[in-house]
């Protein structure tokens, strides 16, 4: 889950990470009050959670309340990459001297984090990797120790970070460590950490991602998600345990498993069709989880027929079936439906289905080309 | 001969009393498989499966009195890295871990501990381990593969059963296989396996099945191209899953451009893996 600039940097100020004076706004005259709270120039920053804002032109410097509120009108009615500006962040304007990169990352070959630095900061990173991998400086952390005070000097020596900023550089490292720690971050990143003409570090810009899977011991962070950035189906696929993304082809896939899930939307492709989605309904297939699961895929207009594929092997193929045909009872769909199933039990699965007038295949290759005509004829 | 368990296993089944411990601990004993006890805090001096497994409060208690030498967990997410740490300082030197969902950070924590101790772990999100006709720990279903000569090692769990069922219709068996799991921070990886099958005396050809995310299979083709005779034949999925977006396994996702099928395929292929269009050619590639 990705958290806002502004929430990531509330959380690096928790663990001692000096940021910008400033506070959110969601309307313009907010905006315009926080300017006025602040003084000076101040930054309007909008706050969606996609890459290249800057150059979308949702963050403007302005001169003074009244600036303030006119910019924040403009990028509150804006649209980046497709995501609607909701909020504007307001920040009193640094007087930058130098930009920096620290982040911390799982580096999963190492299978510890990494902390990464680079003198070459404000840029994205990855374009500094691709370009100029030497400009970045890279530090493992022993997750059983945490991060040491002398990485941290010894990073902050390497980026030629002038000595007189050590001391607060090494409070800033300890405390990015700190806050990765504590929210099971599986990314905090301050792009830029400045150095100030007055002599100060401070975080302009920050950002976190954090672990999904450790959302159990952090209600707090639960509670940032932000809706915008998945669809109405992936919200109600998320409610009943199940993994779904949707995606732009009109072939709805349901299958049990993830890698098998995956091969599917493959082969669908492979053989000319295009996936509708990714959709695992994890092991088993309870009339439940595939009631739920054909209503989310049904809910894509864009759906022309569905690929159900199931390995039956714990759970029996003709068990499933029975699984199928009461969710087809309950939901009543529309488009046609082609229905693997292989595994234990699979003839009897695959009578039963053929009984109730459905597409049945054995093969992955025969169901995929047959979802794919099936899709076809309901098109034209 | 098969890799990681056999008939001498003798297996602990942490969180034993769950539905899902209980259910596959069933299966697991009908299969064949030693499993000489099992653990849940609380319920020690029970017995489960009709009287014949006996169930201990502590892991290191189940071991002085049982001699176990490897352990299953079926332990919910947030308690499975304690039941890891708790196996490995009982001295269980194989861990399988079945559940899914464990935090990245705790599985770094876990993994940097265990490799201190030289204690391997299997997984976690995995689907276990299966050495036909001989045992098998973990869900794989046990009667959709036959004794022979294939290693099969993969971080999915249904796609690898398609694969195991594939090869029995046709007659053809595995040594062993191995769910090394979907997420990206686990305990055992590619060219563990492949190192085993290596030297292996039943295996003879191996069949690797990876997906999108990391760079494990990158390294599988270095390993098959400087260290390996045997023949291995790959599938990865994920061929058509788009960036940024976690495709159901933790681990499967492509980040900053990297971790995507076309890399992993181009590496294998250049190492003289012949890598399956789909996983249905698998079989006749193996030919």
């Amino acid at each position: 889950m990705k958290l806002h600039e502004y929430q990531s940097k509330q959380i690096f100020a928790k663990y001692g990470i000096p940021i910008p004076k400033g506070r959110v706004a969601v309307t313009a005259s907010e905006a315009r009050q926080i300017a006025e709270e602040l003084g000076g120039r101040v930054v309007v920053k909008s706050q969606v959670l996609v890459g290249g804002r800057g150059k979308a032109g949702g963050i403007q410097l302005a001169n003074n309340p009244e600036h303030a509120e006119e910019l924040a009108t403009k990028i509150l009615g804006m649209e980046i990459k497709g995501l609607p500006v909701r909020k504007v962040l307001v920040d009193e304007a640094a007087n930058i001297d130098q930009e920096i990169y620290l982040g911390i990352t799982t580096d999963r070959a190492a299978r510890k984090p990494v902390m990464m630095a680079s003198a070459a900061g404000g840029i994205e990173i990855e374009e500094v990797a691709r370009q100029t991998p030497e400009k970045i400086i890279k530090v493992h952390i022993d997750p059983l120790l945490g991060l040491r005070d002398y990485q941290a000097r010894n990073i902050a020596c390497n980026i030629d970070l002038s000595r007189d900023y050590w001391r607060d550089f090494g409070k800033i490292a300890n405390g990015l460590w700190n806050a990765y720690a504590a929210t099971d971050a599986t990314l905090a990143e301050i792009n830029p950490l400045v150095t100030t003409k007055d002599k100060r570090l401070i975080a302009l810009d920050g950002k976190m991602l954090v672990d999904d899977n450790a959302m159990f011991r952090h209600p707090d962070l639960t509670e940032m998600r932000d809706l915008d950035t998945e669809t109405r189906a992936e919200t109600d696929a998320r409610k009943y345990g199940l993994s779904y993304i949707q995606l732009e082809g009109d072939i709805g896939c349901m299958v049990n498993g993830a890698g098998l899930a995956m091969t599917t939307m493959d082969i669908v492709k492979l053989f000319g069709g295009a996936p509708a989605n990714f959709l695992d309904i994890g092991g088993g297939a309870s009339a439940e989880k595939v009631a739920a699961a054909l209503r989310i895929i049904l809910s894509d207009p864009n759906v022309k027929a569905v690929l159900f594929n199931v390995f039956g092997g714990i759970t029996r193929c003709d068990e499933v079936a029975r699984g199928v045909l009461a969710a087809l009872d309950e939901v009543r769909p529309e488009v046609p439906m082609v229905v693997r199933l292989v595994g234990t039990n699979a003839e009897e699965g695959r009578q039963l289905l053929a009984d109730a007038n459905m597409i049945t295949a054995e093969t992955l290759a025969d169901a995929a080309q047959k979802a794919i005509a099936a899709a076809k004829g309901e098109a034209s | 001969m098969s890799i990681l368990i056999n008939k001498n296993t003798r297996l602990l089944v942490q969180g034993i009393t769950g539905n899902e411990g209980l259910f596959h601990t069933s299966q697991m004993v009908e299969y064949g498989t030693n499993v000489v006890a099992g653990v849940t805090p609380g319920k020690g001096g029970e017995w489960v499966l009709g009287g014949k497994i006996p169930v201990f409060d502590t892991v290191s208690i189940a071991v002085q009195a049982t001699e176990a030498n490897a352990s299953v967990l079926f332990v919910p997410a947030r308690f499975t890295p304690d039941a890891i740490f708790e196996a490995a300082d009982a001295g269980i030197p194989l861990i399988i871990c079945i559940t899914e969902g464990v935090p990245v950070q705790d599985m770094m924590r876990v993994r940097n501990y265990l490799d201190q101790k030289n204690i391997r772990l299997v997984g976690p999100n995995c689907p276990g381990l299966l050495t036909p006709g001989e045992s098998k720990v973990g869900i794989i279903p046990g009667n959709i593969a036959i004794p022979g000569n294939i290693g099969v090692v993969s971080r999915s769990g249904t796609l690898t059963y398609e694969v195991l069922y594939a090869l029995k219709l046709l007659g053809v068996g595995a040594s062993t296989c191995v769910g090394i799991g979907g997420d990206p921070v686990n305990g055992t990886n590619f060219i563990d396996v492949l190192g085993m099958f290596e030297n292996d005396p039943q295996t003879d050809k191996v069949v690797l099945i990876g997906e999108i995310g990391g760079t494990d299979e990158e390294k599988a083709a270095e390993f098959i191209e400087t260290r390996m005779t045997k023949p291995v034949i790959a599938f990865i999925a994920g061929q058509t899953a788009p960036p940024g977006k976690r495709m159901g396994h933790a681990g499967a996702i492509i980040e900053g451009g990297s971790g995507t099928a076309a890399d992993k395929i181009k590496a294998l292929q250049a190492a003289g893996v012949k890598v399956a269009r789909h996983p249905e050619e698998i079989p006749s590639l193996l030919s």
